[in-house]
């Protein structure tokens, strides 16, 4: 009898150790599983089974581990960014060898793409830079949408589709009579990549954009290619900080080179290569957007209330010219980035806690001074009437009093219990677009409300 | 019988927040309850209940606690909040809609599958 029990212990620890190897099913959930399991193995016995035989009935009835893995992945797809290397066994990803090829062809098309209109004589210089300006996204985000395409399987028509908007905005932006060095045409150049990345976002989703799991694996997605960016930039610039010394030190100047091809080429290939390191490595590193999250979100609570402090202590209002005004919606966006990573990253099971109380902060302290930011705006409005650059910022910030004082408000009551984390992160979500659709105002229509000034 | 998997998986929700809605219970007694329930005709294969669990508890229709069973062996207890009571009787019109149309449409078939029993002569 004794026998028997230690086998089944051992037979039940070799099987617990085979599902926790399982990259989806987390620590809890493999006890939950074992308790199980062992309820179902006392039932059997007591029904007259030997250990041995009530053993493989319950983990025969428990399931295929593959198919439950793959339930526990799709119910928490956060523990697959931090834990799962995707592909290679059958979850439906691509042959880890073509995707490579993919990436880097792709990649080498949209460094050729920059310098296509070169063959064209539009080179890139101060008096053409308007052009570079206003079609800088469409060098670049096709490819990655149709990377993306790929990687979904979405097939030639899903990728005709995808193409479709990209078309309609480079007509609107190449045959607008914009008048040079005008308000509307900045503004619309700032804003196009912004309407753009939605079709990024719905090749990436797989046109299943009413996911909100999907929606929420996009955010992921973008803040690490950002990251990886930056950090693929950065290498860029120590390796042109060497090739112009190298090249110097036997008298030539490669400047030119670098100016004129390095760093075009680069920056438009380093978008995809970042893409296609995200979707492959986003497994065998914890994800860094989430980890900045934590350093920065206190630090920008801090500065906030201090400021909001020194303000109301010290009786200053802003003065707001154009570049502060454009400085603060920076800041608030970044607040907002913050939140969204801070909510990317949490376990949505996981009781409010300190990091919570920081976070509802943040977002109070940032609301006020969005508040702040609308008066200023309204007054110029209506001290000297309404002007693109104006316009855009009224009503940027409205969008975000909107997104903040909601999320404030889902936050409290997750904090006091009355309401899921879910509800939070289905409401960043789903707000996500509406910004992109406000980009896509500001481009397409604001030019002919303000007369291409 | 063989229940479609489709409806296996509708039916969960329903039938877990309405166990859940008789007493608190866990993962193998729940499971116990649903083969209760349908007479053995509705089997799932055991561990497909728990990311159903998990995912009714993110959406705030159930909440679960850990437990000492009376065995001494910790246990992850689930009960129902007062969102998956509503949800349940949400669940509950829809089901019955479902039901009710079903039953319609049965009834004519079955008159018009079996001539004799109607009445002769008219």
């Amino acid at each position: 009898m004794t026998v028997d029990a230690e086998v089944l212990e051992r037979q039940i620890a070799e099987w617990r150790a085979f599902v926790a190897r399982g990259r989806a099913i987390a620590g809890p959930d493999v006890e939950e599983l074992e308790g199980h399991l062992r309820d179902q193995i006392e039932a059997l016995t007591g029904a007259g089974l030997d250990a041995d035989e009530a053993f493989l009935v319950a983990v025969k009835r428990i399931g295929s581990l593959n198919a439950l893995s793959r339930e526990f992945a799709r119910e928490h797809s956060e523990r697959l960014w931090r834990q799962l290397v995707l592909g290679a066994d059958g979850s439906g990803g691509k042959p880890l060898r073509t995707e490579p090829i993919v990436v880097l062809a792709l990649a080498a098309a949209a460094a050729v793409a920059i310098k296509v209109p070169e063959l064209f004589g539009i080179r890139f210089a101060a008096d053409t830079s308007d052009f570079y300006a206003r079609n800088l996204g469409f060098f670049v985000l096709p490819f990655l949408t149709a990377y993306l395409a790929w990687k979904r399987e979405l097939g030639a028509a899903g990728f005709v589709r995808l193409l479709l908007p990209f078309a309609a905005a480079a007509l609107v932006v190449n045959l607008y009579p914009f008048q040079p060095q005008g308000h509307t045409f900045y503004l619309a150049a700032i804003h196009l990549p912004i309407a753009l990345w939605l079709v990024v976002g719905l090749a990436y989703v797989g046109f299943r954009w009413r996911d909100s799991d999907e929606r929420m694996n996009f955010i992921r997605f973008s803040g690490e290619l950002f990251i990886y960016y930056v950090l693929i930039a950065l290498g860029g610039g120590v390796l042109s900080a060497f090739t112009a010394g190298m090249f110097e030190a036997i008298g030539l100047q490669a400047e030119g080179f670098i100016t004129r091809w390095l760093l075009p080429c680069g920056a438009m290939g380093a978008v995809l290569i970042g893409s296609g390191l995200v979707e492959v490595k986003q497994g065998v590193i914890e994800n860094m957007a989430p980890v900045l999250t934590r350093i920065f979100t206190p630090l920008f609570t801090l500065v906030l209330l201090v400021f909001l402090a020194t303000m109301i202590g010290t009786g200053r209002g802003i003065d707001f010219q154009r570049e502060v005004l454009i400085g603060f919606d920076l800041l608030l966006a970044v607040v907002l980035g913050l939140l969204l990573y801070a909510v990317s990253a949490r376990d949505p099971l996981a009781p409010p806690g300190p990091f919570d109380l920081l976070q509802l902060t943040l977002v109070v302290s940032a609301l006020i001074v969005d508040v702040v930011a609308l008066v200023a705006i309204a007054a110029r409005i209506s001290d000297f009437g309404f002007t693109p650059n104006r316009t855009a910022a009224l009503g940027e910030n409205l969008i975000l009093l909107v997104n903040l004082v909601w999320s404030a408000w889902l936050y409290a009551r997750f904090m006091r219990g009355r309401a899921p984390f879910s509800a939070l992160e289905r409401w960043q979500t789903s707000y996500l677009p509406v910004y992109s659709f406000w980009a896509f105002i500001v481009v397409a229509v604001f030019p002919l409300v303000f007369g291409f000034a | 019988m063989d229940i479609n998997k489709d409806l296996v998986a509708a039916s969960a929700t329903p039938l877990v927040l309405a166990i859940l809605a008789e007493r608190d219970s866990y993962g193998y007694a729940i499971l116990k309850r649903v083969s209760e329930l349908s007479g053995g005709r509705l089997e799932w294969s055991d561990g497909m209940l728990y990311p159903v669990l998990h995912r009714l508890e993110r959406l705030g229709y159930i909440a679960g606690k850990w437990q000492k069973s009376e065995s001494a062996r910790r246990r992850k207890y689930y009960r129902i909040t007062p969102q998956g009571r509503e949800q349940l009787a949400a669940e509950r019109r829809q089901w019955q809609a479902v039901d009710a149309a079903l039953r319609n449409v049965w009834s004519l078939l079955a008159v018009r599958t079996a001539p004799d029993s109607l009445p002769r002569g008219c």
